[in-house]
């Protein structure tokens, strides 16, 4: 019944509920005095003053909130930006001009030319007489033979 | 017709300034007296008021109306009150040991001449401001806790549903609170009920 006394003070209370504590309290002194103590200590309460907040109060919010950092959705870095659009728009150009102009520009080399040159290093790489004949590499160790030579079942040969 | 705070806050969400501007004319009021009654400095008070409105401001991208406007909008005061007031007991229990008694602008700061002046009763004034001050310490001694459930409950008249959600309590835990925070009132005010069932 006690967390029922503030209610029915308050007014909070079901209508049932109501009409079961307005019984209860016909019999009972204890929470009849209760009732009308509650009642007093509400009443007593309303006698606090409020403040008004001060003059420069709405200012100051809204200051803070102009203060406030604009955040941007992680969405809008895919949005088009005129800007940027512009500036890669002019670097594509700019690379395929570069790319047009290296080609024509190089001047009195024929591309037959070019391929028959490469083709005659090549061979050159291919000839083994050269390998052979280039005197650095007759100062190579030569490779070592070797000498135990594992017979065809697969035992290594002994030497008595 | 008046846009409900919920209606006004989707509107903040979709970008509606002014909507942010109504809000705050409709809850600067009772927010910094809610406030005020919490931590018991004016200064205190309107700084953390403007804390609450800058985090609703915040949060307005991501607000649901999942439950009442101000339920959401006491919650965040409640929460900075109750820091606030743990964050500065230590303090202040230091502090009014060898501080002279200060009187804020609730408690009156009129010279003796002044409110000569303006009262001409002077001692109904004075036994009428010894009676706002006794209410006043009522309040304030109670444990932070309590003191937010009968503020919520007697000034801002929360639904006992609501009051719970804000403290982050059961409903019946919430009443038993409130029980405990008037049976407390009921005996520091003492004198006064018992003048009042006169």
């Amino acid at each position: 019944m006690e967390n029922r006394i503030l209610a029915y003070v308050d007014e909070r209370l079901k209508e049932s509920e109501r009409l079961e504590m307005e019984k209860h309290l016909s019999a009972c002194g204890a929470c009849q005095l209760r009732v009308n103590e509650f009642r007093a200590v509400t009443s007593l309460l309303d006698e606090v003053p409020q403040i008004e907040p001060s003059a420069a109060f709405d200012a100051r919010v809204r200051a803070r909130v102009a203060a406030e950092p604009v955040k941007q959705s992680w969405w809008a870095w895919f949005t088009p930006s005129p800007r940027v659009a512009f500036a890669a728009s002019l670097l594509l150009l700019a690379t395929v001009w570069i790319g047009y102009e290296s080609k024509t520009s190089l001047p009195g080399i024929d591309q037959k030319e070019m391929d028959a040159q490469m083709m005659q290093e090549m061979q050159v790489l291919d000839d083994q007489d050269v390998i052979s004949s280039f005197d650095p590499l007759k100062d190579l160790p030569q490779p070592v033979q070797q000498e135990d030579q594992t017979n065809q079942t697969g035992q290594p040969n002994q030497t008595m | 017709m008046a846009r409900s705070d919920v209606q006004l806050m989707l509107d903040v969400k979709a970008g509606d300034e002014r909507s942010f501007e109504l809000l705050l004319q409709r809850y600067r009021t009772p927010l910094v007296n809610f406030l005020y009654r919490m931590v018991r400095a004016r200064e205190e008070a309107e700084d953390l008021a403007q804390e609450v409105f800058l985090r609703v401001y915040r949060a307005r991208k991501d607000y649901v109306p999942s439950a009442k406007f101000t339920t959401w909008l006491f919650r965040i005061a409640t929460n900075l009150a109750l820091n606030s007031v743990r964050d500065n007991r230590y303090q202040r229990m230091e502090v009014s040991l060898d501080a002279p008694v200060t009187v804020d602008a609730e408690d009156g700061d009129e010279k003796p001449l002044d409110i000569a002046e303006k009262h001409p009763n002077i001692e109904q004034y004075l036994v009428e401001e010894a009676r706002k001050k006794m209410i006043r310490h009522a309040i304030d001694k109670l444990p932070e806790k309590q003191r937010a459930a009968v503020l919520l409950h007697k000034y801002q008249e929360l639904d006992y549903g609501d009051i719970a959600k804000i403290l982050e309590c059961s409903e019946s835990a919430l009443k038993s609170l409130l029980f405990r925070a008037y049976e407390t009132l009921r005996v520091e005010l003492a004198p006064l009920v018992a003048r009042h069932g006169k």
